[in-house]
């Protein structure tokens, strides 16, 4: 009976508030294996690569890291979510497993359409010119070549970088490289967008620019989520916050109750 | 899950059975963010990918030079330094060019045709395990990498056969109808050239190894297909099944194939024809569904 009351709540809640479910997440286990990492002078010589291969041991010893520990959520159009927690808590990997890009040792998450993450810097290549990069990670994202026009003054714009779109990235101030990245894996609209951690560099007037473009992809599109760990920007842009600690859940809900049960561990 | 610290997660969750998160997800028509495509779908991802694989191909060719002073010049440089290093070796202290009519342009044209596969298969074999991180951010088919490495090798190809084309005239050799198949040869090369890169991507993506192993192989390979020498002068001797395979090695196929219609004036015979065919079509499918079958597994793990 309880069950059904608040599956009933759980429905009407959805229906008041926000929109149709965009991302469930459904006690979702995640295990990373990492080879060979446990000590260098385990990998590291000759010798016991020799040895390895002598016992017949393909690699050696294998680790397993139980990153994220049935971790259970539905998030909705139009919202906002914060994850926050501290070093290792699970919150990165929370974030590529939503995208699509780890699989789930166990449970499940269910998605519409293709959730991104807010990360083309790895398309980029620093020894171009601005402006050939601002092409590369359109494309690299999937646009095609007809929006890529259309968006490429906005982006020139947004990053305010001007005339320097004309020299190779590797000239760029370190705030200037951050705000061109911010700039290009903004432009596209996303379904479900996930950031992590893009927000802290840059200056402040910057920082607000970003924010705002935040919340027109939230309004435009769907369901964000941002992981940061300053606390600030979670503050002022999630409308709702999920505290992992562990590679589980510690709490969630409202942003400034969440924050203040955070603050105060 | 009964820890303490997951206990609100428990109420939450725990009060909905796993099965009616998974219902509430087939009614809005979600779905699990984990599959492989199917192939049609999958070449479909790739076509709409092509712009990126252009781009992609162009930029590592513009940025690999912009570090040095002489820049995009060292395109059309390295094929012509390595010719003349061979030429020295082989033409002149072993004295091949005694042997083999127009040598320079036999030797460039081996070369350049060799290089191409050589260096599709090295950058192939890197196109998954060097690009992790980009794997690790963007969702694309990943196909989309070893085809991008495989057209920047064309680019290449490209200032190479211009070289070539140069040289030949330069030896004073004919232009005649024969080249209008260069292309032809080229498609051929080109599409064994992807099979290949999409086979050895899957390949040095598991076995970070073969990286270390792989230019031995080459080299190897580099020597068995008729590079320096005319590979018709050195099997009369061998068995028949030996001489075979040294003829039917793809790389020496497609060597052979360009220097008839480039050296040689004459229009190549039909086994060549089949040789060349057959190695383009079956390492492309081959390639093609070997790296496609791995498709979810990419940057993983």
């Amino acid at each position: 009976m309880a069950e059904l009351t608040k599956e009933l709540s759980q429905v009407a809640l959805e229906d008041q508030t926000v929109g149709t479910p965009t991302v469930i997440v459904d006690d979702l286990h995640i295990v990373y294996k990492v080879y060979g990492s446990t000590s260098e002078s385990q990998k590291g010589s000759a010798a016991n690569a020799l040895m390895r291969l002598v016992r017949r041991q393909g690699r050696p010893e294998m680790k397993e890291v139980h990153a994220v520990k049935g971790v259970t959520f539905v998030a909705h159009h139009g919202e906002a979510i914060g994850i926050i927690g501290r070093n290792g808590s699970g919150k990165s990997t929370l974030l590529r497993a939503i995208a699509g890009l780890l699989p789930p040792h166990k449970g499940a998450v269910y998605t519409n359409g293709q959730p991104s993450l807010l990360g083309v810097n790895a398309a980029l290549m620093k020894e171009l010119t601005g402006e050939r990069n601002i092409v590369l990670g359109c494309y690299a994202m999937g646009m095609s070549p007809a929006e890529v026009r259309e968006r490429y003054d906005e982006i020139v714009d947004f990053s305010g970088i001007g005339e320097f779109v004309q020299f190779p990235m590797s000239t760029y101030s370190s705030g200037m490289g951050a705000r061109l990245r911010f700039a290009i894996s903004s432009a596209k609209t996303h379904d479900v967008l996930l950031i992590d951690e893009a927000l802290a560099t840059g200056d402040r007037d910057f920082k607000r620019k970003s924010q705002e473009r935040i919340m027109q992809m939230r309004e435009a599109a769907g369901t964000v989520f941002l992981v940061a760990h300053n606390l600030d920007v979670i503050e002022e842009t999630c409308n709702r916050v999920i505290w992992l600690h562990k590679g589980k859940i510690k709490m969630e809900g409202d942003p400034q109750e969440v924050l203040d049960a955070y603050n105060k561990a | 899950m009964s820890q303490p610290e997951s206990a609100l997660a428990d109420a939450q969750a725990g009060g909905r059975a796993p099965e009616s998160l998974a219902a509430l997800a087939a009614r809005h028509g979600l779905r699990r963010a984990i599959a492989r495509p199917s192939m049609p779908a999958y070449l479909r991802q790739l076509w709409d990918r092509r712009h990126f694989i252009l781009t992609y191909a162009t930029s590592r060719n513009v940025s690999k030079y912009s570090e040095s002073a002489l820049g995009q010049l060292w395109q059309v440089l390295t094929p012509l330094l390595n010719a003349a290093v061979y030429w020295l070796m082989f033409g002149v202290i072993l004295a091949q060019a005694k042997h083999i009519a127009h040598y320079p342009a036999f030797l460039v044209t081996g070369v350049m045709v060799f290089t191409f596969t050589q260096r599709t298969v090295t950058g192939g074999a890197k196109s998954i395990s060097s690009n992790l991180s980009l794997i690790r951010a963007l969702h694309f088919p990943r196909a989309a990498l070893p085809l991008a490495y495989t057209i920047q090798e064309l680019q290449l190809l490209g200032w190479s056969m211009a070289v070539l084309v140069v040289l030949i005239l330069v030896m004073g050799l004919p232009v005649t109808m024969l080249w209008l198949l260069v292309p032809v040869a080229l498609l051929m090369q080109f599409l064994f050239n992807m099979g290949m890169a999409l086979f050895m991507a899957r390949v040095g993506a598991f076995a970070r190894d073969i990286n270390q192993l792989l230019p031995f192989i080459l080299r190897t390979w580099l020597y068995a297909s008729g590079v320096f020498y005319a590979i018709s002068d050195r099997t009369k001797d061998l068995h028949s099944v030996l001489r075979w395979a040294l003829e039917f090695n793809p790389a020496a196929a497609y060597i052979e194939f360009m220097r008839d219609l480039l050296i040689y004036e004459r229009f190549p015979e039909r086994w060549a024809w089949t040789t060349c065919i057959f190695w383009a079509v079956f390492a492309l499918i081959v390639g093609f569904w070997y790296f496609w079958r791995a498709e979810e597994r990419y940057g993983r793990g």
